[in-house]
C-alpha cells in the first residue's frame, strides 16, 4: 500500500444504529477480524478476516455520506466496530480521519488488546472510545476473551494520559465476570483514570444463538441465564461507589 | 351576520374579528390561541370520577372481545335521532353521549349496505328485524345495490381476483372530517343561517345535475343540522347557540362528532384537529377561575372515554381486512402554525396524557403534526409516550402545512385535509405486486388462471428480461389506472346517493373541494421483483397451461428499505407512472386524484390472494405493511429502511405514505432518557428527510409471544400497524404472526 492511495480494509458489514453504538444514532461500520474470541461475542461472523469484503475508504465513506444529514439532525455520528478495527489500523484510522473531516462524531468501539498499534493521530481523530474491558481479573479476563487483559489496561491508561473521552463497556455475564472482586477491581481502576465518562455495564443475553446456529457454531454460553435486576443494581453500586457514572 | 347576544356571551374575551363575521374556525383558533413551550409538569393524573367511568367500560371490553360484540340494536336503523339517550354512569360523566342507549351497543346502519348489516348480525348470533329487511329490499335501495348495478364485468372480476380491493362499496366510505369545532363555535343555530344562504346563492343557477344536487345536498345538511339541535336536546343540552364554557364546548363538539358515528358507519370517522381549539375555552375558564387543571383532564379524559368507545357493526371479513374492529378516530395534534408559532398547547399535552391516565389504546388515533421546530419538551413528552405506549403515529407537518395550511388534520391513517374545506372520496387500493404478476401472465390470474385483465401476448422467456417486463407492467398498469377509476366512479356517485354524509358534509364549507384517494398495495413487493429480474436472474416455473406460477431468483439483489438506490429508484418510479396513469382518467364530482401508499392491514389478505413473486417472496405470505420494504430484507438498521421510504415522493402521493417501525426499548438506547432523545432524534432526521409518516412501536418480540399465549394479561397491548393503532390482541392469530415476524429493529 503506497502512501497516497486510500487504504483499503476489510469489514465485514455496515449498520445504522440508534443509542448502542456510542450516542445518537451511528452510521456503523464492522471491520473483519478479531484476535479475541470472546465467549459471549455477539458478532462471529466478523472473527476472520477472509470471512469479510475488501472494500475501499471512499466505499464506505460513500455509503457514511448518506447518513451525514441525517445524523447532524439526529445526533449521533459513526462509529469503527468490529472485529477489531485495531487489527486494520490504516483503514481505521483513515476512516476515522475522513469522517472527522466531515464534521461527523467519532467513536472507536475496541477491546484495547491491539492499543499499541493506534497511533497518536487515530486517537486524536477519535471522538470517543468505547472501551470493552472485558475483566479486570486476569485470569477471568483470559476465560472470557482467551487473551491478556494486560495490553488493554495499558491502552486505557494512555488514553487518560492523552485525555481522550472514553466510555469503558463491561458484559455482565453471571457465573463468569459477576465476581465482586473483579468488578471492584474494574471500579477501582476506572475511577482513577479521569477520563472514563461512563461506564456501560451490559447485561449478557442470548440474542445471537441464532446467529451461531447460522455458521454451524455452538453459542459457548447457551446454558448461562441473563443476570437479574438485583445483579445488574449491586455492579452499579460497585461503580458508583468509586464515582463512576453506571449505566 | 348578525351576531346574537348569547353568541357576544359566549365568546367573551376573545380576540379576533374575521372570524366572528364568517365561519372561520382557525381565524378564531390563530386569533386565541396561546402556544404552551412547557413540559409536561403542569398535568394532572386520573381522578377517582375518572377512573370509575373508565373501569364502567373498560371492564366490559373483555368479553366483548371474547364474543365479537357486546350488544347491538337489530330493529332501528341508526340516525341522528335514532336513540334514546344513553349513560356509562349519569351522576358522574361530564360529557354525556353515546350512539345508542347503552355503552358499547352498537346499531345498524342499512344505507350503506344490507348484506354488510345482515352478516354482521348473523355473525354474533343476531338476526336483523324483518320490518327493517322489508324497507330496505322493497323501498328503500342502498349504496351497495347501487354500485352493483352499474358496476361492469370487468370491475367485478377485478374486484374478485383481489387486484382492486377494500373497495368501499358495501360499507360506509368514511374519511371525511366534520368541522366539529363550528358547533361550539357559533352553534347550530348560526351555522343553518349559512347553510341557507349558500342554498339560496343556487337559486339563479339554471337547474342542471351538479346544481340539482347541491341544491338537494344542502337541504339535506340543513335538516341533519336540525337533527343534531334535536338529539343534544335528548340529553338536556341546547346547541343552537355558542358554547359558553370549556365544558360546554367540549359538549357541543362532542354531540356534532357524535351525530356523525350515529349516522355513518364509514370505515375512518377522524375528529379533526381539536386539541388547540378547546384549548382556548379551557384557558379560559381557568383564567376566569370556573375550572382547575385537574378538572380540565378530567374534560378530556371524558371525552377521550367517549371515543374510545364508538362502535360499529361489522363483519368478520371486514375486520380481516381492517383489523381489530378500527373507527381511526383520528385527532391532530401538534405542529407549527404558518406564523411560526408552534401550535401545540396546553390541551395538545392533555390529550396525550390520556395514555397515561386511562392507558395505552388504539382510539383515538392520536396522530401528532411533526417538525423539527416544535418545541423540544413536547417532543420529549411525545417520544417518552410512545416508547412506554406505542400508540402515537407521526406525519409531516414540513410536508403538510405548505400545500394545504396550518388547519389540516388526517382523515384516516395518512391523508391530510383541510379542517372543514376539503373531503375524500376513499379509493382503497390496487394491489401492484398482483399486477405485476398479470403482467407476465397476459392477464390471467395466477392463482385462479382466469382472465381478469386484458389478454395482452404472456412473457415467455426462459429467463425474465427487465426490459419486457417493464414495458408490459406498464402496459397492464395503464388498464388497472382505468379500471380502478371507474370504479370509484360508480360508488361515490352511488354513496352520495344513497347513503350521503348529512352531517359532516354540513360542517364544510360549500364548495367543498374533493380529491379521489386511490392507492397502492405491494409496492415492495413489486420494486424487489423489478430489482430481482434487473439485478440477479429470475428463472420462470410454468405450469402445463403455460401459467407462470413461481420464480427462482439466481443470484442477489439490492433490496427496498436499505438505502440502495439502485433499487430505492424503481419504487419511486413506480409510484410516479402509477398517479400519472390514474390522472389521465375523469373523476367524479372533477375530484382531484391522489394516491396512497398504504395497506392497514390488508397486507395480510393482499398477500394471501397474491401467488408466489420474482422476489422470492411465496405465495400468500403476507406484503409489507404500508410502503414498508419487506420484513427482514432491510437490513442495515431502522435509519436505512426509513431513508428508502423517505425517497417516495409526497407530491405524487398526497394521500399519503406509511411507514411503521417497530424497534425494541433496548434498540433506541441504554437509559430511559438517552431513548427519549434518541426517538427524538430519529424524528427530527426521517422528517428532514422528507419522510411523511413514521408509526413507532417500541415493543419487544417476546412480549408479543407472551400475548398471544396470554391475551387476558394484556387487555390494553397497543401496537401500530399501518397508520392506526390496534389492540394487539384483538387480531386474528394470522395477523398476530404477521406482527411477530416483523423486522424488530434493534434485535440481532
Amino acid at each position: 500500500m503506497n502512501g497516497r492511495a486510500a487504504p483499503s480494509g476489510v469489514i465485514s458489514s455496515w449498520d445504522l444504529s440508534i443509542g448502542v453504538d456510542g450516542p445518537g444514532t451511528r452510521f456503523v461500520v464492522f471491520t473483519g477480524g478479531c484476535p479475541l474470541r470472546c465467549l459471549y461475542c455477539q458478532n462471529p461472523e466478523t472473527w476472520r478476516m477472509r470471512d469479510g469484503r475488501r472494500v475501499t475508504v471512499d466505499e464506505v465513506m460513500a455509503e457514511a455520506a448518506k447518513y451525514r444529514r441525517f445524523i447532524e439532525v439526529a445526533g449521533g455520528g459513526v462509529t469503527i466496530s468490529g472485529g477489531e478495527p485495531l487489527l486494520q489500523p490504516a483503514f481505521t484510522g483513515e476512516l476515522l480521519r475522513r469522517c472527522r473531516a466531515l464534521g461527523l462524531h467519532t467513536a472507536l468501539d475496541t477491546s484495547g488488546l491491539l492499543g499499541a498499534r493506534a497511533g497518536d493521530a487515530l486517537l486524536a481523530d477519535t471522538g470517543l472510545v468505547l472501551l470493552d474491558v472485558k475483566s479486570w481479573d486476569p485470569a477471568t479476563y483470559r476465560r472470557v476473551t482467551g487473551g491478556p487483559v494486560e495490553p488493554t489496561l495499558r491502552f486505557a491508561r494512555r488514553l487518560a494520559e492523552l485525555g481522550r473521552p472514553t466510555w469503558v463497556r463491561f458484559v455482565l455475564v453471571p457465573g463468569l465476570t459477576d465476581d465482586p472482586g473483579n468488578v471492584e477491581g474494574l471500579a477501582r481502576f476506572v475511577a482513577g483514570l479521569g477520563n472514563v465518562e461512563r461506564v456501560d455495564v451490559l447485561p449478557f443475553h442470548r440474542l445471537a444463538t441464532a446467529k451461531y446456529e447460522r455458521l454451524g457454531l455452538r453459542f459457548p454460553l447457551d446454558g448461562v441465564e441473563p443476570p437479574d435486576q438485583a445483579l445488574l443494581d449491586r455492579v452499579h453500586a460497585q461503580f458508583r461507589a468509586h464515582g463512576v457514572t453506571s449505566v | 351576520m348578525t351576531v346574537t347576544s348569547a353568541a357576544l356571551a359566549a365568546w367573551r374575551g376573545f380576540r379576533g374579528t374575521t372570524w366572528r363575521t364568517a365561519v372561520d374556525v382557525r381565524a378564531f383558533i390563530q386569533a386565541n390561541y396561546t402556544p404552551y413551550e412547557g413540559d409536561e409538569s403542569f398535568l394532572a393524573g386520573p381522578t377517582a370520577r375518572t377512573r370509575a367511568v373508565w373501569e364502567a367500560v373498560a371492564s366490559k371490553f373483555p368479553e366483548e372481545r371474547e364474543r365479537g360484540i357486546h350488544d347491538v340494536d337489530a330493529s332501528t336503523p341508526s340516525s341522528i335521532t335514532s336513540h334514546a339517550p344513553g349513560y356509562i354512569d349519569r351522576d358522574l360523566e361530564l360529557i354525556v353521549g353515546l350512539q345508542t342507549d347503552a355503552p358499547l351497543k352498537r346499531a345498524i346502519m342499512p344505507a350503506g349496505g344490507l348484506r354488510m348489516v345482515e352478516s354482521g348480525l348473523a355473525a354474533y348470533g343476531y338476526t336483523l328485524d324483518p320490518a327493517v329487511k322489508e324497507i330496505f329490499t322493497k323501498y328503500r335501495k342502498t349504496h351497495n345495490d347501487g354500485v352493483f348495478d352499474a358496476y361492469t364485468p370487468e370491475i367485478r372480476a377485478a374486484r374478485r381476483s383481489g387486484v382492486i380491493t377494500g373497495l368501499p362499496d358495501a360499507y360506509g366510505r368514511g374519511r371525511i372530517i366534520g368541522d366539529y369545532r363550528r358547533v361550539a363555535l357559533y352553534g347550530v343555530d348560526r351555522l343553518i343561517d349559512v347553510k341557507h344562504e349558500e342554498l339560496h346563492a343556487l337559486d339563479d343557477a339554471f337547474s342542471t345535475d351538479p346544481v340539482i344536487r347541491d341544491r338537494e345536498e344542502l337541504s339535506e345538511q340543513i335538516r341533519a343540522l336540525e337533527e343534531l339541535k334535536r338529539m343534544a336536546a335528548s340529553y338536556g343540552h341546547d346547541v343552537s347557540h355558542p358554547a359558553a364554557t370549556a365544558q360546554e364546548a367540549v359538549q357541543w363538539l362532542y354531540f356534532a362528532y357524535l351525530a356523525a358515528v350515529k349516522e355513518q358507519n364509514g370505515a375512518a370517522m377522524s375528529l379533526g384537529r381539536t386539541s388547540t381549539f378547546l384549548d382556548v375555552y379551557l384557558e379560559r375558564d381557568l383564567a376566569e377561575g370556573l375550572i382547575t387543571e385537574e378538572r380540565a383532564q378530567e374534560l378530556v379524559d371524558d371525552f377521550v372515554i367517549k371515543l374510545r368507545i364508538v362502535r360499529f357493526l361489522r363483519t368478520p371479513e371486514y375486520d380481516q381486512l381492517f383489523s381489530g374492529d378500527p373507527t381511526w378516530v383520528t385527532e391532530s395534534i401538534g405542529g407549527i402554525g404558518a406564523d411560526g408559532r408552534p401550535l401545540v398547547t396546553r390541551t395538545s399535552f392533555r390529550y396525550l396524557q390520556t395514555l397515561r391516565n386511562l392507558g395505552p389504546a388504539p382510539e383515538p388515533n392520536l396522530t401528532v403534526f411533526w417538525s423539527p421546530a416544535l418545541p423540544e419538551p413536547f417532543k420529549r413528552f411525545c417520544a417518552a409516550l410512545s416508547i412506554e405506549t406505542s400508540s402515537i403515529q407521526y406525519e409531516s407537518d414540513e410536508l403538510m402545512r405548505p400545500r394545504f395550511g396550518d388547519d389540516t388534520a388526517i382523515a384516516c391513517c395518512v391523508s391530510a385535509a383541510p379542517v372543514g374545506r376539503q373531503m375524500q372520496f376513499f379509493g382503497a387500493r390496487v394491489n401492484l405486486a398482483k399486477t405485476l404478476l398479470y403482467a407476465i401472465n397476459g392477464g390471467r390470474d395466477e392463482v385462479t388462471g382466469a382472465q381478469v385483465g386484458p389478454a395482452y401476448p404472456p412473457l415467455t422467456g426462459e429467463y425474465l428480461d427487465y426490459e419486457e417486463l417493464r414495458a408490459a407492467f406498464d402496459r397492464m398498469m395503464d388498464w388497472l389506472a382505468r379500471t380502478y377509476v371507474n370504479a370509484l366512479n360508480v360508488i361515490h356517485y352511488m354513496h352520495d346517493k344513497y347513503a350521503y354524509e348529512r352531517v359532516e358534509m354540513a360542517l364544510h364549507d360549500h364548495p367543498v373541494k374533493r380529491t379521489l384517494a386511490c392507492g397502492i398495495a405491494g409496492l415492495s413487493v413489486a420494486a424487489d421483483s423489478l430489482s430481482a429480474v434487473r439485478h440477479a436472474r429470475v428463472r420462470v416455473i410454468r405450469d402445463e397451461t403455460g401459467l407462470a406460477v413461481d420464480y427462482e431468483v439466481e443470484g442477489e439483489y439490492p433490496a427496498f428499505g436499505n438505502n440502495d438506490d439502485r433499487v430505492d429508484g424503481l419504487a419511486v418510479e413506480l409510484v410516479r407512472s402509477f398517479m400519472e396513469k390514474v390522472r389521465r382518467h375523469p373523476a367524479y364530482r372533477d375530484a382531484e386524484h391522489t394516491q396512497s401508499v398504504l395497506t392497514i392491514t390488508s397486507n395480510v389478505v393482499y398477500g394471501k390472494h397474491t401467488g408466489n413473486t420474482p422476489d422470492g417472496r411465496r405465495a400468500g405470505a403476507p406484503f409489507a405493511p404500508g410502503a414498508n420494504p419487506m420484513n427482514g430484507r432491510d437490513r442495515h438498521g431502522l435509519v436505512a429502511s426509513a431513508l428508502s421510504v423517505a425517497k417516495l415522493p409526497y407530491e405524487e402521493a398526497q394521500d399519503g405514505i406509511s411507514l411503521t417501525n417497530t424497534v425494541t426499548p433496548q434498540g433506541l438506547g441504554r437509559t430511559p432518557e438517552e431513548r427519549v432523545a434518541n426517538l427524538v432524534g430519529v424524528l427530527d432526521g426521517y422528517f428532514d428527510a422528507r419522510g411523511f409518516h413514521m408509526n413507532v412501536n417500541v415493543l419487544d418480540r417476546a412480549t408479543l409471544l407472551d400475548a398471544m399465549e396470554h391475551p387476558e394479561r394484556y387487555p390494553q397491548l397497543t401496537i401500530r400497524v399501518s397508520g392506526y393503532a390496534v389492540n394487539f390482541v384483538r387480531l386474528t392469530p394470522e395477523q398476530q404472526r404477521d406482527v411477530v415476524e416483523r423486522t424488530f429493529h434493534g434485535s440481532l
